[in-house]
């Protein structure tokens, strides 16, 4: 092996910060930069999967960078969620990259070099967030990630980005400094230390506390802005203001998975699922997720901008693993972290697209997307079977993580959980799959003329007006992805159990 | 006679002396040139001294020097530990950098013929600080703190050439200040009446067990007196104005060392001189430091959102800012005092890097209005990227030396069981989030307007010292070993002695 998986952990923080320089070296030449772009992905890719493979192995790859202050180190630990996380993120951000650049040539945006910087930054700090070996270090990269991505989601630059970003930033800071950093400290000072540990940290010194779990668990929960647990959510539909690859990889990704990656890390590593499920303490927090599942399906149905009915089906979804790890048992907390990848691919397929029908028909509401399917078949059915996963119909890889929550929830005796998976279910066939089908099957709507019944036409393979080829290809392969992972479920399974072993 | 048993002396005669040196020489021949250089190459020398007085600390334990060799409690004796050696080095080494700083800055915002004065008051205005931190008599640092205000006063008057306001802003100052000295002076007249001495570790001895009267309004008229040096809230009032109409450089002087060595001299005296056993330090922290500390992080802090003045904004931000380092002494415990010495340490590294971005946009752009601050990522880049690690180190994000100082204070609040304190100060930080982030927004997404003239970036001789204390900012929030390690050391020597 080139690379021994130790090295591998760190250099997955510096190549990007590498490609970080290289992409300003060369950005007065397009080409070349998008070539730098592209290689740091690659080269990402392997590091990762280096690292995948020894953690599959049974290894758990470390690296100590150094120690700040006394017991408070800088370091890296590779585990199962981490290095699933990291593959997922470095793979999805190479596909990503390709879509940027036909999103952004083909929209011909402004400040492109510093768009790619950006991105570079931002996914060394996702690769920081996933290997992070204690709290400490998690919290550093945590906030780095959002201020990496604050210029990107302000891109336009224009009153309404400016606006956005306030709210961006107000909230995923207001919340991480306000709630996430006192509970680390706090932590810290009951357990004496922050480092993941396989079955927690907390179970022996607070086996008599009374509600202070309860109370913790909850700084972390809301502390953790990135997942989206309602009322911390607001930022997300604010951050669509972004160009759309920003939205596809940062808001269905890196971004938000690292917030829901956290919040289940801290579950099994900090609290330990035993000590919870003792406890008693997340119930409400469980019963908070179903009600964020809900809700912002709810809100997602009567919203007629895609992004924005996008988004709050991303609120939604991520409350997915928030109720998974709630459930605080092995279950729900392996659908947690399945649904950490299948959502990821799945919603990044349905960005993709908003983006490529934006690109190619500049529609950007639902309602002016009726008929438009046979002009852009590729497109509409790359969203439909993004939509199938995010719903959790098979043949997709959306529908192990439904399977496994409900298990668990009937494992943790809450079977109102399972009617509300199943409820959210429908809800996303209504308002998801509903936009393909309209596509194809209805005629486009005049000025102000109600919907015409069934104007069904056949795709006319001559008169295609799809996005550019950079646009339209890299949804096709992340749905392409979706699909594998419903064949690919058990190995992930498999590959991901050994986090509910304690050692 | 050997050097090296003298350095404890060099950091207060080298420019004691020096600086009378330096208003003799010209103002105006070579521009002004000839004190500076001079002026800054005797700062060096006293920042290298401070350096080996602090190396010698660490390593082999305090110092005691005997001035003419009259042994204490007669003589003055300047004692040498832990907490002041840092002390010490944070303000020579802010003048070692302020200096060379200065030059510029200085040219266009004074009276030309005043140059020689202005280096000569500075050096003056820096030995009054380093002798109130050295000295281990209490009334010498009375005699210190004078000799620094007197100084300060001056330099704030300098201003004047820029802006009038200055010289109402001085007056204030030198009201204020001599009403705190006074207070300062008289605590002290009670303190020996009690005692009989002057020497602070003598005076520690003879306060022992002793309990009237007498003491505790000593007492309350030190805190009192050195509160309003510190800009305690509410006793704070004549800073803002300083700060914002005094030269650029003095405010980053001032502002990252004065208001520091006062808080230092209120903990020596709480630690050192009462100790923190005595019978009412308990109540005094409950009910007079904590609740005024928590007024100042939230008051203080809220006003520097509604500024639009940025020089203001940063001093109302010190204001709140040494609130967090009088409620970390109000905790009583050591680890609360530790990370009230980081944050003394720090905070020097932050606003001092603040202001000097501050200079360097009066310098170019002429203001120090948040108007001129649009669109300033693009006109002064690297003035710009100063003002904002310098400011997310201020709010307290991570890898910067703020995060570590949050990172401590919370730490030492949840060690000691005020969760609520935590709390508290994540909440106040939110004040600091929103007064930073509207300059950083003006700068980064507000275009200049339109008929703005083009302006360079700030010459070197202004750009390497801030960037150098910029990555200090960076360094000292990567490696705590000289801030947390000397700091915990420093508090248990501290709070040992109070036992």
């Amino acid at each position: 092996m080139i690379v021994s998986p130790a090295n591998a952990t760190v250099l997955s923080l510096l190549v990007p910060l590498i490609g970080f320089f290289a992409i300003w070296a060369t950005g007065k030449s397009p080409n070349l930069r998008e070539a730098m772009t592209l290689i740091t992905g690659l080269v990402l890719m392997g590091l990762t999967f280096i690292v995948f493979g020894a953690v599959g192995a049974g290894a758990r790859p470390g690296y100590l960078l150094f120690t700040v202050v006394g017991g408070l180190p800088i370091a890296f630990q590779a585990e199962p969620l981490g290095a699933m996380f990291a593959v997922l993120a470095s793979v999805l951000w190479f596909v990503n990259s390709l879509y940027s650049i036909g999103y952004m040539r083909g929209h011909d945006e402004k400040h492109q070099t510093r768009f790619y910087m950006c991105f570079a930054i931002a996914i060394a700090s996702a690769m920081g967030v996933a290997y992070a070996a204690n709290l400490f270090t998690l919290f550093i990269f945590y906030e780095v990630l959002t201020l990496s991505t604050f210029p990107l989601v302000t891109h336009k630059g224009d009153e309404a980005a400016k606006q956005g970003g306030r709210v961006y930033l107000g909230l995923l800071m207001g919340t991480s400094i306000g709630l996430l950093l006192p509970a680390i400290v706090w932590v810290y000072s009951i357990a004496g230390t922050t480092d993941f540990t396989p079955g927690g940290v907390l179970a022996a010194p607070l086996s008599e506390a009374g509600a202070l779990p309860a109370l913790l668990l909850g700084l972390f929960a809301f502390g953790i802005g990135k997942a989206a647990l309602m009322p911390a959510h607001p930022w997300l539909p604010n951050a669509m203001v972004a160009p759309t690859p920003v939205s596809a990889f940062l808001h269905a990704v890196a971004v938000v998975k690292a917030g829901v990656f956290s919040v289940l890390k801290i579950v099994v590593y900090i609290f330990g699922v035993d000590f919870l499920k003792d406890t008693g303490a997340s119930i409400p927090f469980m019963w908070i997720a179903a009600g964020s599942i809900l809700l912002a399906s709810a809100i997602a149905m009567h919203k007629d901008n895609l992004k924005a009915r996008l988004a709050y089906s991303t609120v939604s979804q991520l409350s997915y693993v928030t109720l998974g790890a709630m459930l605080a048992t092995q279950m729900g907390v392996m659908g947690g972290a399945m649904q950490i990848a299948t959502h990821a691919a799945g919603k990044m397929t349905l960005f993709m697209c908003a983006g490529a029908i934006y690109v190619g028909a500049h529609k950007t509401l639902v309602s002016e997307m009726r008929g438009l399917g046979p002009k852009m078949p590729f497109t509409f059915i790359a969203f439909f079977f993004g939509a199938m996963s995010i719903v959790g119909l098979p043949p997709m890889g959306g529908s192990w993580p439904k399977f496994l929550l409900m298990l668990g929830a009937a494992d943790a005796g809450q079977l109102a959980i399972i009617a509300v998976l199943i409820v959210s279910s429908l809800l996303n066939v209504v308002y998801l799959l509903s936009i393909p089908l309209q596509a194809f099957y209805l005629a486009p709507a005049g000025e102000g003329e109600k919907p015409q019944g069934s104007g069904a036409k056949a795709i006319d393979w001559r008169n295609i007006d799809e996005a550019p080829l950079l646009c339209v290809l890299p949804p096709i392969i992340t749905a392409l992805f979706a699909l594998l992972l419903f064949f690919f479920a058990d190995p992930l399974y498999a590959y991901l159990a050994p986090i509910m072993e304690a050692r | 006679m050997n050097i090296l048993a003298q350095l404890p002396v060099i950091p207060i005669i080298l420019p004691l002396v020096t600086a009378p040196l330096a208003m003799l020489m010209p103002s105006e021949k070579m521009g002004g040139r000839a004190p500076f250089v001079f002026a800054t190459f005797v700062v060096w020398a006293v920042f290298a001294a401070c350096a080996g007085l602090l190396h010698s600390v660490a390593t082999t334990g305090p110092i005691s020097y005997h001035l003419g060799d009259w042994a204490p409690p007669i003589g003055i004796e300047y004692r040498i530990d832990l907490a002041n050696a840092l002390v010490l080095t944070l303000v020579s080494g802010i003048a070692a950098l302020v200096f060379p700083f200065s030059y510029e800055s200085i040219r266009s915002e004074i009276d030309r013929r005043q140059i020689s004065y202005f280096y000569a008051a500075l050096l003056i205005c820096m030995t009054g600080l380093l002798g109130v931190t050295i000295t281990g008599d209490a009334f010498n640092v009375f005699v210190f703190l004078e000799i620094s205000s007197l100084s300060t006063y001056a330099l704030v008057a300098m201003g004047a050439d820029k802006d009038r306001r200055a010289l109402t802003a001085s007056f204030n100052y030198l009201v204020m200040g001599t009403i705190g000295a006074t207070f300062f002076v008289i605590g002290l007249g009670l303190l020996y009446q009690a005692t009989g001495t002057l020497n602070m570790a003598d005076l520690k001895i003879q306060l022992a067990g002793d309990k009237n009267r007498m003491v505790e309004a000593g007492f309350a008229f030190i805190v009192v007196g050195m509160g309003l040096k510190a800009a305690m809230f509410p006793m704070h009032l004549w800073m803002p104005n300083a700060y914002a109409y005094a030269p650029s450089a003095v405010s980053a002087f001032i502002a990252a060392t004065s208001t520091k060595v006062a808080v230092y001299v209120i903990i020596r005296f709480i630690y050192t001189v009462i100790g923190a056993d005595f019978s009412f330090a308990p109540a005094a922290f409950a009910w007079l430091i904590a609740p005024l500390a928590i007024a100042g992080m939230f008051f203080a802090s809220g006003v520097a959102i509604f500024q639009d003045d940025v020089k203001r904004m940063l001093a109302y931000s010190s204001v709140g800012q040494i609130g967090y380092m009088l409620f970390g002494v109000s905790f009583g415990t050591e680890p609360g005092l530790a990370a009230s010495l980081v944050h003394l340490f720090n905070h020097g590294l932050m606003k001092g890097a603040l202001f000097m971005a501050a200079a360097c946009v009066m310098l170019r752009v002429g203001s120090h209005n948040c108007s001129a601050y649009a669109g300033l990522a693009r006109r002064m880049p690297f003035t710009a990227g100063a003002f904002i690690v310098s400011g997310l180190s201020l709010i307290g994000v991570p890898l910067t030396v703020g995060f570590i100082s949050k990172w401590q204070l919370l730490a030492a609040a949840f060690d000691s069981g005020r969760a609520w304190a935590g709390f508290l100060i994540v909440a106040s930080s939110f004040l600091a989030v929103i007064y930073v982030g509207r300059v950083i927004e003006l700068m980064v997404l507000k275009p200049a307007p339109a008929d703005a003239p083009e302006i360079k970036e700030a010459p070197l001789s202004m750009l390497v010292p801030m960037l150098i204390l910029v990555a200090a900012n960076v360094y000292f929030g990567l490696h705590t070993e000289l801030t947390v390690d000397l700091s915990e050391r420093a508090a248990h020597a501290l709070m040992g002695a109070g036992r």
